[in-house]
């Protein structure tokens, strides 16, 4: 049998293989940018608040970007967070239990949201837009209504002095110093995170299974992949990490109010496309959704520190989205069509 | 060896008649060919045996035994893989990852650098020689994937192998390497389903040849009782063609009528 050449060399590929390497070339020149326009951007205390702020996008942007990775959305992401949150505190003051069990009690809800958003999406076979757009309501509805009925006001009672909150607050809340550095909790957390996601999505079998459902589901069925399973558990990364992200909120600021969190869903998702994540599934990187969360972080707080008008901020963040989402369309088509095709 | 056996199999989809009473055999190292025109069946045929649909009526047997397969995974695990005319592969996936997609090595952490090594080998035993396994196999051209899809099919170890009109979208060069690893899985003793829609590529490697016409048998012939000819006549639908010069109006000058 004579052997056949079958591939030509092109530089696609060696971008292909990085999917985050136009959110780094990004996030660099935003750093370099503040570094010059703000003196004050590149002090420890500065770095400090702008690692704070990126990590509390970036600790939702890890699961919202392995979920898009996979082929679909979660719009119910922002207002779950709160839902954690507001769950863990109700509980614990209400019966007057010790933190962490309003904690559990909360990772359980969280976790049985995102197999509702799963349960749901396989069952009805709805696209995930609409059927987490239902979730997101329900749940902004609830937040508010079920608050309401057990404290009489929009925001919980202070859990600060219940027992179990210091052990809590250490463990969501609390700040280490590195080097001269103060980090928050968070920070860890969302490193933590990173490193596990990528190297879930990148070094084993699931990973896999998460490019193939959300690169082509159908293709990924036939050579037997499960792919209702592989989205549940998706969503159930989601309602873990809302849960984080909800524990760090009630432990560092003791009380919560019951209308945060809508419209973060969006800025997730926006992480997870400047970090090079395709809309419509099958490419993409946790690294990427990191960096994407970094420069969000750079540039909400950079522009405070260069003293220029904060309205811009959104302005900048849109036009991020849209050259990411179109160099990665780009990279999509090339990589479909192939080679002198 | 008969390997898979469909008897009078018929499938509905809501009102559409899609199959009537189609029997088919498949034997370890021959190839059987399923022809027919667009909207025949031949699709249809294909995704009963390969467990993504269920038949209504007749009767599927694998290896004698009598089955209904409730998912494709149920016919990956008795050995039947199918290569799906718009289905084979995930485009943006390395062709590596694609080459193991539901069979990874590792029960959860997969073990890359040997997935790597065995995608090439088991590519370069089917005579595919390809530098780069990191590649999207999106970027590979049509009848590469064909050819990487039959080589995964071969190397996991399949008895019978699917082909949905592996060559149907390719130029005449393509089709001929296709067609050349259908063969060399025949050569490694798996059984094949080769659906085509062109009775010269069937004829140059078919065993067997199975006609469906609107969801149904026209023929079914071994290799021995027909002609490339015939089968070329009997697929072009013999009287429909005489029929068809007709309604065109054009005859053959020297038949014309003078005026
Ligand atoms: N999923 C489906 N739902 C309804 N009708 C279908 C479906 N798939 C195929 N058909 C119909 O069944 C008939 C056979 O189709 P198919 O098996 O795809 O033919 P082929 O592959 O030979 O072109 C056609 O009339 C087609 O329109
Ligand atoms: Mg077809």
């Amino acid at each position: 049998m004579n052997t056949e050449v079958l591939a030509h060399e092109r530089p696609l590929r060696r971008h292909h293989s990085r999917p985050e390497l136009g959110a780094l070339l990004a996030a660099v020149a935003v750093f370099a940018v503040f570094s010059v326009v703000a003196e004050s951007f590149l002090r420890s205390a500065s770095i400090g608040t702008v690692l704070y702020a990126a990590s509390t996008i970036g600790i939702m942007a890890v699961p919202v970007a392995l979920l898009m990775i996979g082929g679909e959305f979660d719009l119910s992401a922002g207002v779950a967070v709160t839902t954690a949150a507001l769950t863990s505190s109700m509980v614990s003051y209400q019966l007057t239990a010790v933190t962490w069990v309003g904690s559990l009690v909360s990772l359980a809800v969280a976790l049985g949201i995102g197999a509702l958003n799963g349960w749901l999406l396989s069952r009805t076979g709805l696209p995930s837009f609409i059927v987490t757009l239902g979730t997101f309501l329900m749940l902004t509805g609830a937040n508010l209504g079920v608050t309401k009925l057990v404290s009489g006001t929009v925001s919980t009672k202070s859990i600060a002095d219940m027992q179990g909150f210091a052990s809590c607050h250490w463990l969501f809340a609390s700040q280490f110093t590195v080097g001269g550095l103060t980090l928050k909790a968070t920070v860890w957390w969302w490193l933590g995170l990173v490193l596990l996601g990528s190297w879930i999505l990148l070094r084993t079998r699931f990973g896999n299974w998460i490019f193939a459902v959300g690169g082509d589901a159908a293709a990924a069925r036939a050579v037997g992949v499960p792919v209702a399973r592989t989205k549940t558990c998706l969503y159930l990364g989601v309602g873990f990490c809302a849960w984080v992200l909800g524990q760090h909120l009630l432990y560092s600021f003791d009380t919560v109010q019951s209308g945060e969190g809508v419209g973060n869903e969006l800025i997730y998702i926006v992480a997870a496309v400047i970090g090079g994540c395709l809309i419509t599934g099958g490419y993409g990187s946790v690294v990427g959704s990191a960096l994407g969360a970094l420069i969000f972080g750079m540039t909400s707080k950079g522009i405070v520190y260069a003293q220029w008008n904060p309205d811009w901020f959104k302005f900048f963040l849109g036009a991020m989205l849209l050259l990411a989402a179109l160099l990665n369309s780009w990279v999509k088509r090339r990589a479909e069509r192939g080679p002198g095709r | 060896m008969t390997l898979l056996e469909l008897t009078e199999v018929g499938k509905n989809y809501g009102a559409v008649r899609a199959l009537e009473g189609v029997s088919l055999a498949v034997e370890a190292g021959k190839i059987s060919c399923v022809l027919g025109d667009n909207g025949a069946g031949k699709s249809t045929l294909i995704k009963i045996i390969a467990g993504l649909h269920q038949h209504d009526e007749g009767r599927y047997a694998i290896a004698g035994e009598e089955v209904r397969l409730g998912s494709p995974r149920q016919a990956l695990d008795r050995g039947i893989a199918t290569v799906y005319q718009d289905l084979a592969v995930v485009p943006l996936m390395p062709v590596w990852r694609n080459f193991f997609l539901g069979a990874e090595l590792g029960r959860f952490r997969l073990d890359i650098p040997r997935m790597r090594a065995i995608t090439r080998e088991a590519l370069a035993r089917m005579g595919i020689e390809l530098p780069d396994v990191d590649r999207a196999i999106g970027t590979l051209s049509g009848g590469q994937r064909q050819c990487v899809a039959i080589a995964r099919a071969v190397h996991f170890g399949a008895k019978a192998l699917i082909l949905d009109e592996p060559t149907a979208a390719l130029g005449v060069k393509q089709s001929g390497v296709v067609l050349k690893y259908v063969a060399a899985a025949r050569d490694a003793g798996l059984g094949v389903v080769l659906i085509t829609h062109n009775p010269h590529h069937a004829y140059l490697v078919g065993d067997h040849f199975t006609l469906l016409k609107r969801g149904r048998m026209a023929g079914s012939h071994p290799r021995s009782e027909i002609s490339l000819e015939q089968l070329t006549t009997e697929m072009a639908g013999g009287s429909d063609l005489a029929e068809l010069s007709h309604e065109l109006g054009r005859t053959d000058p020297k038949e014309r009528p003078p005026t």
